[in-house]
């Protein structure tokens, strides 16, 4: 299992804050291709994913336990 | 308080000039970001911030070793306020020291752009006639209305 995170106008899209989901050994690019599978349009929303609290790269493998989180462009300051 | 730190509490901007300030330092530079009333001639009401607090706490003490290690001898605190903040309310501050001036301007100024690059922190405005979390207007193109 891993925990997942939405931000911003991510969380409006999927609705939910957050979700746990059966997901391991895959790569981020995985992750997008379910992501948007189950809420479209969330691949075009220029979000960027995090592992762990980092920024990671599509071919960046996830492992079960891990913290995933849709960071949706920043607009702090 | 924290030297890189995300809080829900009106921010005392004191805390972090005090906590860079040393013997070696010439000089502190003090940013505070506040919440502005008119943007592009549209009226905010309020604002409300929201972050992912952990990585928004790592991502901003990144920022802080990026700074020492570009210029040497300098020391940075930094806190971004979350949850709903009113017109004029502190959103961010910036503390910088450093031996002579310049340096401390410059340094302060290249945190707020990194902030703005990579802390996972988000603002929504809310309007008299509506509301929008920023940063996401790209999902909201004109396709829509058409």
């Amino acid at each position: 299992m891993i925990e997942l995170h939405y931000f911003a106008g991510i969380r409006i899209l999927t609705g939910i804050p957050k979700e746990s989901v059966n997901f391991s050994n895959q790569t981020v690019e995985d992750l997008w291709k379910w992501a948007d599978e189950k809420y479209p349009g969330i691949r075009n929303s220029s979000a960027r994913i995090a592992v762990n609290e980092e920024y990671a790269l599509p071919s960046d493998v996830i492992e079960s336990g891990d913290t995933v989180a849709f960071i949706p462009p920043v607009s702090g300051g | 308080m924290k030297a890189f730190e995300v809080v829900t509490e009106p921010i005392n901007p004191q805390l972090y000039a005090d906590y860079v300030l040393r013997p070696e330092a010439g000089a502190v530079t003090l940013f505070t970001g506040h919440v502005r009333e008119w943007t592009k001639g549209v009226r905010t009401m309020y604002l409300a911030y929201e972050a992912y607090v952990p990585m928004a706490e790592k991502k901003l003490a990144e920022i802080g070793r990026e700074i020492e290690d570009k210029w040497e001898g300098t020391r940075v605190a930094i806190a971004h306020r979350i949850g709903e903040l009113q017109i004029s309310d502190i959103a961010v501050v910036i503390a910088v020291s450093s031996p002579h001036r310049k340096t401390a301007y410059e340094a302060n100024e290249y945190a707020i752009e990194r902030i703005k690059e990579i802390v996972p922190i988000w603002k929504k405005e809310i309007w008299e006639d509506g509301e929008e979390w920023i940063g996401d207007q790209k999902k909201k193109p004109k396709e829509e209305v058409v």
